[in-house]
């Protein structure tokens, strides 16, 4: 690991202003940063920690909803009782990521920055055009079990590793930054970007930005929600595919459907494809099916992940069978 | 001489068991140094039959400025501690190279399998994946403070009771994982305690003598 400097800052303002430097970084809870940075694959010359900064609280907005501060910890957002009361899905995709040690560590902003657990991303014996633009993917044609089926490019194909932000992204969260240019707001649905030609580039946040606070908007009282994450083993592993669903019954006809899928998209995936085919309909198995073809329909598959197309399309079938049947 | 055995940590079990054989005149943390000598001089010595020798404590810190180093002070099992280490130190790495605590693990590194497990304000984490400089202010509890007054804590105790080990590396952090649980929301059966284990990985797979002894515990709370 290479050395740093080392600032803990007490304020948003020094703390922006501090990572604007050249080859700064925020650290918070550190779960992704510090793996990465003993593994080469983060190397920053100046480590602005924000472990201080007065952003820890979760607070309800006046217009409905909650303000969660960036440095809430994974623990204290999914154990939270209005979390559990009002985002089942949020404090569920919470709970089935990591550990109970690396939840207390890992912070709302935090998580949703972690890096791809992309083998060859994380070996830097390896081109990677994630972590050394132009130098090549040899996740295409190596091992990629693990790896996404949707929105992937030539040039990556990554699978976003987080949970929680799936279960944002279905919610319609709004990312709030404030850097040197102020203060912005972002729909999480436009905050990760597709790798494209630079999968370097993940999200909008800019050089020196820190992330504030998410805001999560109400949900109708009679709507139900449900993260389902199917992995390797039962615990404390990442999604093989994931599924978060919010629906808003009117007896059995569904008024609404918020949906998003995890371990399968190189950024947490929304599904407005399966949400149109769910609106107005009747529950049924055969409705589920059909939005779970219409979410998969564009999926490309390679070597070792062509299972996750039905994987995929079955855990979301079994989410909505779950959350229908206590509505 | 020997290493200092760390009075209350069951995680000296392998460190014991290591010790235990002489019949080869090298213990394993001689055998870890010889190894490397071995690797340097490239000498044809038989690793087993070498000089026993064994790694010494680090000296006790030298608080001095040399380039690229801060000062740290870490408040451990209730004592205060100053260092002058690099920030890029690891709390893990603190505790064991500077500190002499070696009853924290150190096993995968990477936050994969919570032998580095210590409670930093009364919370479990893992230490391998944060900086000591990132811990001034905190209090620290590892393995090595959960005994008080000589008697173990309840949990050690059902450790050793209930066999919760085989070769005892991932013992410290199965423990302080543990001790954490009791005081976080935890389903109340087996299942839940297999859950809130889930960040400790038993390589030996003691996980039933594990999940009983942290049952016996819970039982009495």
């Amino acid at each position: 690991m290479d050395t740093f400097q080392y600032t803990k800052p007490a304020t948003v303002n020094d703390a922006t202003t501090s990572a604007t430097a050249s080859g700064a970084k925020f650290v918070a809870g550190g779960t992704t940063l510090i793996d990465l940075m003993k593994l080469n694959v983060e190397r920053p010359t100046a480590l602005v920690d924000i472990n201080i900064l007065p952003l820890d609280r979760i607070e309800p907005q006046a217009e409905g909803g909650l303000k969660i501060g960036a440095m809430v910890r994974n623990s204290d957002l999914a154990h939270d009782s209005r979390v559990q009361q009002m985002y089942p899905v949020l404090s569920e995709a919470l709970l089935s990521g990591a550990s109970p040690q690396l939840r207390n560590m890992a912070t709302t902003g935090g998580n949703l920055l972690q890096r791809t657990r992309c083998y060859y991303f994380r070996d830097t014996n390896y081109a990677c055009n994630k972590r050394e633009p132009g130098s090549g993917c040899p996740a295409i044609d190596g091992f990629n079990r693990i790896h996404a089926i949707l929105g992937t490019s030539e040039h990556c194909i990554a699978t976003h590793p987080s949970d929680m932000a799936v279960a944002m992204m279905a919610l319609g969260a709004t990312v709030h930054l404030n850097g040197s240019a102020g203060e912005r707001s972002v729909p999480i649905t436009e905050f990760y970007l597709l790798p494209g030609n630079s999968p370097d580039r993940e999200n909008v946040v800019r050089k020196g930005e820190i992330i504030t606070h998410v805001t999560l908007p109400a949900l109708p009282s009679s709507a139900k929600s449900h993260y389902l994450k199917r992995r390797d083993r039962a615990s404390y592993e990442f999604a093989l595919a994931s599924a978060a669903v919010i629906v808003d019954l009117n007896g059995n006809k569904i008024r609404k459907a918020q949906i998003a899928l995890g371990g399968v998209g190189t950024r947490p995936w929304r599904s407005p494809e399966a949400e149109q085919e769910l609106a107005g309909r009747d529950v049924s198995e055969r409705t589920f099916r059909k939005a779970a073809e219409a979410a998969l329909h564009g999926a490309k598959t390679y070597r070792n992940n062509g299972f996750k197309v039905e994987l995929a399309k079955r855990t979301l079938v079994r989410a909505l069978q779950t959350v229908t049947a206590s509505a | 001489m020997r290493r200092r055995k760390n009075s209350c940590s069951l995680g000296s079990q392998e460190t014991e068991s290591a010790e235990r054989s002489e019949t080869h005149g090298v213990t394993r943390p001689s055998f870890l140094t010889n190894v490397a000598t071995a690797g340097i001089a490239a000498t044809a010595t038989p690793l087993l039959r070498a000089a026993p020798h064994t790694i010494e404590l680090p000296p006790a810190p030298v608080v001095s400025n040399p380039a690229g180093t801060v000062p740290v002070e870490l408040k451990i099992n209730g004592q205060i501690h100053q260092l002058q280490i690099e920030s890029r130190v690891t709390l893990l790495d603190a505790l064991r190279e500077n500190l002499g605590l070696f009853g924290t693990k150190k096993g995968c590194d990477h936050g994969q399998c919570g032998a580095c497990t210590v409670h930093v304000n009364g919370r479990r984490i893992n230490s391998c994946l944060t900086f000591a400089v990132m811990h001034q202010q905190d209090e620290i509890t590892t393995i090595e403070g959960l005994a008080k007054d000589g008697q173990l804590h309840p949990m050690q105790a059902a450790f050793l009771e209930h066999d919760g080990f085989q070769c005892g590396y991932c013992t410290s952090g199965q423990i302080m994982s543990a001790v954490a649980l009791l005081k976080e929301p935890c389903e109340a059966n087996d299942n839940g305690i297999r859950e809130c284990m889930s960040g400790n990985i038993c390589r030996c797979g003691a996980y039933e003598n594990i999940v009983a002894a942290v049952r016996s515990v819970r039982s009495r709370a």
